[in-house]
């Protein structure tokens, strides 16, 4: 533990997560907004609409978020002139946070729509019958019923965001997984201990941040 | 409830005329969008033929791009079985009746999950050989991090497919004089694995994706060959990702495309006796089922 | 009961099924070098894998189905010089970050891979050499008005994550901006779309990267070095009769002239004259 008695490698750690930290929370909420959108693009009534949800879905759910970071970089910033910072890291960690939501967001979107799938038909067959349009619908009756239904599954989705993030350190952030990579170059005698703490801080927020998604999903699930 | 047909009526004209606009103004949107990118890329001189007739010569795919695949599909296939393998263990593991054998199972199966795959692997290839003064190869540095990891998000897919199984399918077995492990065996794991059967599949897509991670620790699969390599010679990065991202979609659709056809053939042979306790069941199972499944990254 | 024997059954069949399949690939890359006959023995034997970059053009390059390079060819002096068929070489590749660990694991029996000596690595790893000099320098747009380290200062550039041209560039320039990426195939990429000033490594990887046909008449090298590289071949910590061995085979091939050959055949068609090899300074074996 030698390691992290010096002040330098306690800033690189802490630099590390802190930038892992903002790119889940970051991601997080681009991810569910996109998502929200897919899925209600895949069901609507507009066969455009549903074939560009399931284009995406389907183009990026079966990429190497390697890649998709990658094209973040070269495709939208280099080639596409999307520069969303001057500062270097600031800049790869939005260009990160792009590439996570729109990984992300094609799970988020099946989430939902599986949750969609929970609601009973009867719901929006009454809601139709009332003279509900398809937007009043999916966003008074369904969505609220589907969104309990896919706390579990969304959070499981946010966890995996969450460990996603070291991806991009593929780009140069300097985010936990680099931060591992440069105390073992500088101190290969201890990569065991480097790599207990960095594995334990993982594991030390993501356990507990389960079972908290587990404990809310069943307190607010519907009985039927 | 099936989405398409129940949540907005029948178009009537009005309808159809809003959907016909809608259709083209989006349309219309996502062209234009699309145009843009490809002229952006015209100008950068992406399309430039120089950059991508190395892909139209034989050689370039017999030396770089299938080799690294061969090794990306080895890699995949051998941790497939092997997360099977462990996911089944540690599931009856984490429902073992003793203490001494759920706990460590739940234990292991629960940091697996937490840690990132990116530093695994890397600690695996490099840490692990101080632990036992044993090289490592990379190869088995690469299925070892993908099989922890999976098989135990699919320990707990096991787990709640488990779980699924209505409680009167486990009495009956007992009644009849059935033991605790042929309960297991015989009567609880094929279900739950027909139930958990597009959760599976989905990990396992997973895992196919997860092997490009292999290429950090030097791994010669399909990006460290296919882009590393050959755009080393060829000087086309981009293209070459390009390319990569087209040759994983089309296997992990392949993947996905194979498991519709096989849950759709598992569900028409659907037992009739069990029909009227699974509506119930499957409903409230789903969302624990997520804790499970859902870590389908 | 049955539960648990059942578990500890399948338990004990997946483990040994891994021990089978590890036995089985060691028996593959014949990593059993290990031994204290070191490299000179391993040689004996007509075997020898040599670790090689594989994305680094002009010094380590998989080309088609062989690899290519400057330190390509010093591996095949040196398996010439131990009586190694050229058929008898395995090239293995290498990145930065595995070469000490594929020594010391016996993965590799040599590492010739723009491979830096220095203290800290003499510490896990023997270094014969070196057979070249090199040194950081920066590649750059040919009309670019940068000349050299010092005018960096609000500059990007670029290089990869954790080597030590990172590093000096962290240390040494802290006006500069650094951009990492994992190899330098995409640094050069970045420069070529303008997203970066400069790439900054060894010179001779540059000058590999400047000579390449795509790239032709759009970057140069500033061409000055800001740092001393001298490029060894490493090999296991405790042999040092395979070490000493080598060294001599290097002082043998700058006399030859097979060593200015390797030279010509790859890094000096870019129009460099070959170096000297200075037989004085190979004095790194322990």
């Amino acid at each position: 533990m030698d390691v992290f008695s010096d002040p330098l490698n306690r800033d690189v750690y802490i630099t590390g997560f802190l930038w892992i930290l903002k790119m889940t929370l970051a991601g997080g909420v681009g991810a569910l907004l996109l998502g929200v959108v897919l899925a209600a693009m895949r069901v609507s009534p507009v066969p455009v609409l549903r074939g560009f949800g399931t284009a995406w879905v389907n183009i990026f759910r079966n990429t190497p978020l390697t890649l998709i970071i990658f094209f973040c970089y070269f495709g939208l910033f280099t080639t596409l002139g999307f520069s969303l910072a001057d500062d270097i890291d600031l800049n790869n960690f939005w260009l990160g946070v792009i590439g996570l939501s729109v990984y992300t967001a094609a799970f988020v979107c099946e989430a939902i729509r599986s949750g969609i799938n929970t609601v009973p038909a009867g719901q929006a067959e009454a809601a139709r019958a009332i003279g509900m349009t398809f937007f009043q619908t999916l966003s008074i009756v369904i969505l609220p019923q589907a969104g309990r239904a896919v706390i579990a599954p969304l959070g499981s989705i946010l966890i995996a965001l969450c460990k996603n993030s070291t991806i991009v350190g593929t780009i140069g952030l300097m985010e936990s997984s680099n931060a591992m990579k440069e105390l073992i170059n500088a101190n290969g005698d201890a990569v065991i201990p480097i790599f207990l703490v960095f594995a334990g801080t993982f594991a030390v927020v993501l356990i507990p941040t389960g079972y908290a998604f587990g404990w809310l999903a069943n307190r607010l699930a519907v009985k039927r | 409830m099936s989405t398409d047909a129940v949540l907005y009526d029948h178009p009537g004209p009005r309808a159809k005329a809003r959907n016909l606009i809608l259709t083209i103004v989006f349309g219309i949107a996502l062209l234009g969008l699309l145009y843009w990118i490809y002229s952006r890329f015209d100008a950068k001189g992406q399309w430039a033929g120089n950059l991508w007739e190395p892909f139209t010569q034989a050689s370039t795919w017999t030396d770089y791009i299938l080799p690294g695949l061969l090794e990306t599909l080895k890699a995949a296939a051998v941790a497939m079985v092997l997360s099977l393998a462990f996911g089944i263990i540690f599931a009856v593991g984490r429902l073992s009746d003793h203490w001494w054998l759920r706990i460590p199972a739940g234990v292991i199966v629960e940091f697996f999950r937490a840690v990132p795959l990116l530093l695994l692997m890397f600690f695996i290839f490099f840490g692990v050989p101080f632990l036992t003064e044993q090289p490592m190869s990379i190869f088995w540095a690469v299925v070892i991090g993908l099989t922890l990891y999976n098989g135990s998000v699919l320990a707990e897919a096991f787990r709640a497919g488990v779980y699924s199984v209505p409680r009167g399918q486990s009495e009956a077995a007992y009644a009849v004089g059935m033991r605790k492990g042929q309960v297991m065996t015989h009567i609880l794991i094929p279900q739950a694995a027909r139930a958990m059967l597009p959760v599976i599949v989905s990990q396992l897509v997973v895992l196919v994706k997860d092997t490009a991670l292999g290429y950090i620790i030097s791994y010669g699969e399909l990006i460290q060959l296919g882009v590393n390599n050959l755009s080393a010679n060829f000087a086309n990065v981009v293209q070459a990702a390009i390319v990569a991202a087209i040759i994983y979609i089309i296997i992990n659709s392949a993947l996905t495309g194979f498991a519709g056809w096989l849950s759709r053939r598992t569900r028409r042979k659907g037992r009739a006796p069990r029909a009227a306790g699974a509506q119930i069941q499957q409903t409230t199972i789903e969302p624990g089922l997520g804790g499970g499944g859902g870590g389908a990254f | 009961m049955r539960i648990t024997r059942l578990a500890a059954t399948l338990g004990a069949l997946t483990m040994a099924l891994a021990v089978a399949a590890c036995g089985g690939d060691d028996e593959g890359s014949g990593s059993g070098s290990g031994g204290a006959t070191g490299v000179v023995g391993k040689a004996s034997g007509g075997k020898l894998v040599i670790g090689v970059k594989a994305d680094q053009p002009g010094l380590g390059l998989q080309s088609g189905t062989t690899y290519t390079g400057f330190d390509v060819e010093i591996g095949k002096i040196i398996a010439k010089g131990l009586g190694v068929p050229e058929s008898g070489i395995e090239w293995k590749t290498t990145v930065s970050a595995n070469r000490e660990p594929y020594i010391q694991q016996g993965q590799v029996d040599l590492v010739v891979a723009t491979y830096t000596i220095n203290d800290e690595r003499k510490k896990v790893v023997n270094f014969a050499g070196p057979y070249f000099i090199a040194g950081q320098d920066l590649l750059v747009p040919t009309a670019s008005t940068i000349t050299g380290p010092e005018s960096l200062a609000g500059k990007r550039v670029c290089s990869v994550s954790g080597s030590t041209p990172a590093k000096r560039i962290q240390t040494d320039h802290k006006d500069a901006k650094l951009q990492q990426f994992d190899t330098y195939s995409k640094c050069v990429t970045a420069l070529a779309g303008g997203n970066v000033d400069a790439v900054t490594t060894d010179d001779i990887i540059l000058a590999g990267y400047a000579a390449q046909d795509q790239y032709a008449g759009k970057f140069k090298v500033v061409g000055k070095p800001f740092s001393e590289e001298p490029y060894g071949i490493g090999l296991k910590k405790d042999d040092s009769a395979g070490c000493n061995k080598i060294n001599d085979i290097l002082k043998a091939a700058a006399t030859d002239g097979s060593y200015k050959k390797a030279w010509d055949d790859t890094l000096g068609k870019s129009g460099k004259a070959a170096p000297e090899l200075d037989a004085s300074k190979l004095t790194n074996c322990s």
